[in-house]
């Protein structure tokens, strides 16, 4: 068995090269004393203390946490809701409304979104960009809540109901404890999508509502600076915490996405 | 029993509803008002023209296929997507060739190492998608070290430099990266599935490495591989961020054109009818992949 594994490693650990060398080139160009992503010239902080006091940057920032913080708290209501429903109940149009916004590509989403709002008289700023974060996150909170569900012992809610248990003490007391590892891991799900996605944030924002993504992607469009480089190893660090943070409420559910 | 059935028609609606009336307003009607606008005409200051006469004030809603005969009579847009569709088939090509030995690998390790080498090829793609396609731009730019080093290579053979950021070369590498673990996972969970058993019988029965490899293992593959060129193809058919940032002018793509009927030329009925191809193509691709998923699994 083994000797038939030796060779694999070469291809594999080049495509692990492939998957990480960029990642570490941004982390390490963070910290050269250059502003060109070239040569390594020294160490240096000042791309982060430029960071912090760059204040676009700062209400970036600030608008993704909100945005982030509103649309998963109220996605993962609403996701818990449907993946529940779609366990218990026969539902024939819910299954298909949670799994189509995940399907059909980002970009519809975001363009029909834009003229709903246009049309509508709402103007696009942070409100526009919550309505729509929460819209494609409800989906993928569902399905974590639904599987989680699927793997639950029926027979718990069951006997909590033969006890006299009303149904929402039931589900209060019973059912919701035994899946609140998924809906901790559908939540942190939603709280990563909405901060990371760009497509739908790019449609449906207005001024100053600018985004963390929108504000590198405009650093990115006009002029590449270091700055670019420390945020973005700053948010790798945020991301890799949460993950940490997701495995130790949920383990397994990591191994689940 | 009726007052239970009734009662739990009530629950299903008290608690199904909610969702459900959140995704068809903020996902089918606006779906329904864009298929509404391929057909309408674009307003006299971009966008939609109005639904209410201006002068007369009446209603008025005309339809018509105008967008949609644009869009099949200009060669210029059919082109694009074809170029998209090619763009998409080679990365997923890509992908394939790059994630099979990494999923083989991964799939034959002794079990306490698959946990951790398949959360390696996902910790990446936790990053963000803006942070992982900039990194190219790094790495792709002319002053950077490894062009220049390439270069150094290229001109020992007397060629001229190579450039590689904002062409369709460097598109490709950004879509091949940013979708390489849709392609390892479904994989990766196939081969995990095989039977090391078969390849015995077939080691047994005198079959070298290179046959057992064609004659056993990828046959069995079919259906990881079927999954994972859905999941990378359909999506990296719609992208637009990573042509625009990496692509320049030469390596647009169809997701760039709507972008810019929306935002730059604000004619939202055109923009409506490109966003309506290439979702009914999404769609229909989606379907054909699972179909041919469930002839292969019968």
């Amino acid at each position: 068995m083994n000797r038939r594994l030796r060779w694999l490693w070469i291809p594999a650990i080049l495509a692990y090269a492939f998957l990480y060398a960029p990642l570490v080139i941004v982390v390490v160009y963070s910290f050269n004393d250059s502003r060109l992503n070239a040569q390594w010239v020294g160490f240096t902080f000042s791309w982060y203390q430029k960071l912090f006091h760059n204040d676009k940057m700062l209400q970036a920032a600030w608008n993704s946490l909100l945005i982030g913080i509103t649309a998963s708290a109220v996605s993962t209501v609403l996701g818990t809701m449907a993946g529940y429903a779609m366990y218990r109940f026969r539902m024939r149009l819910l299954p298909l409304l949670v799994l189509a916004p995940i399907a059909v590509p980002e970009i519809l989403m975001g363009v029909s979104l834009l003229i709903f709002f246009v049309l509508l008289n709402i103007s696009l700023g942070m409100i526009s960009i919550i309505l729509a974060h929460i819209a494609f996150c409800i989906g993928f909170v569902a399905i974590v809540v639904r599987s989680r569900l699927a793997g639950m012992d029926e027979s718990l809610t069951e006997a909590a109901r033969d006890l006299g248990a009303t149904p929402w003490k039931a589900f209060r007391l019973v059912t919701l404890p035994l899946i609140m590892p998924g809906v901790v891991a559908g939540a942190l799900m939603a709280f990563t999508l909405s901060i990371d996605d760009f497509v739908i944030t790019f449609f449906t924002a207005g001024v100053g509502s600018t985004t963390l993504p929108l504000q590198i992607y405009t650093m990115v469009k006009i002029a590449v600076t270091p700055e670019v480089n420390a945020i973005s190893t700053l948010l790798m660090m945020l991301t890799l915490a949460l993950i940490m943070v997701a495995s130790r409420l949920a383990p397994g559910s990591l191994r689940a996405q | 029993m009726s007052s239970g059935v009734k009662q739990n028609r009530l629950h299903k609606w008290l608690i199904g509803g909610p969702p459900l009336a959140y995704l068809v307003v903020f996902f089918a009607i606006p779906v329904m008002i864009m298929v509404l606008a391929s057909f309408r005409s674009p307003g006299e200051f971009g966008g939609l023209a109005p639904l209410i006469n201006e002068e007369s004030g009446h209603r008025q809603l005309d339809l018509t296929g105008e967008s949609y005969g644009r869009f099949f009579s200009d060669f210029l847009y059919t082109e694009l997507f074809f170029k998209s569709f090619a763009y998409a088939a080679v990365t997923t090509v890509a992908c394939l060739v790059i994630a099979y030995p990494l999923s083989m690998l991964i799939a034959r390790s002794p079990k306490k190492h698959r946990d951790l080498l398949v959360l390696l090829v996902i910790l990446p793609f936790w990053s963000n998608f803006l942070i992982r396609v900039y990194a190219w731009m790094i790495i792709l730019s002319p002053q950077s070290v490894f062009v220049t080093a390439l270069n150094q290579v290229v001109g020992w053979f007397g060629m001229e430099p190579l450039t590689l950021l904002y062409t369709p070369f460097a598109v490709i590498v950004g879509l091949v990266y940013v979708h390489l673990p849709f392609m390892v996972l479904p994989l990766y969970a196939n081969l995990e599935k095989h039977d090391p058993a078969l390849l015995d019988a077939a080691q047994d029965l005198g079959a070298n490495a290179w046959r057992r490899f064609w004659r056993v293992t990828f046959p069995l593959s079919l259906p990881g591989i079927y999954a994972g060129a859905a999941l990378v193809f359909i999506p990296a058919l719609g992208i637009f961020a990573i042509p625009d940032i990496l692509g320049g002018t030469e390596g647009i793509m169809i997701g760039n054109v709507i972008k810019q009927q929306f935002l730059d030329t604000r004619d939202w009925p055109f923009g409506s009818v490109l966003s309506m191809v290439l979702t009914v193509m999404a769609v229909l691709l989606a379907g054909l992949a699972a179909w041919v998923a469930r002839r292969s699994r019968e």
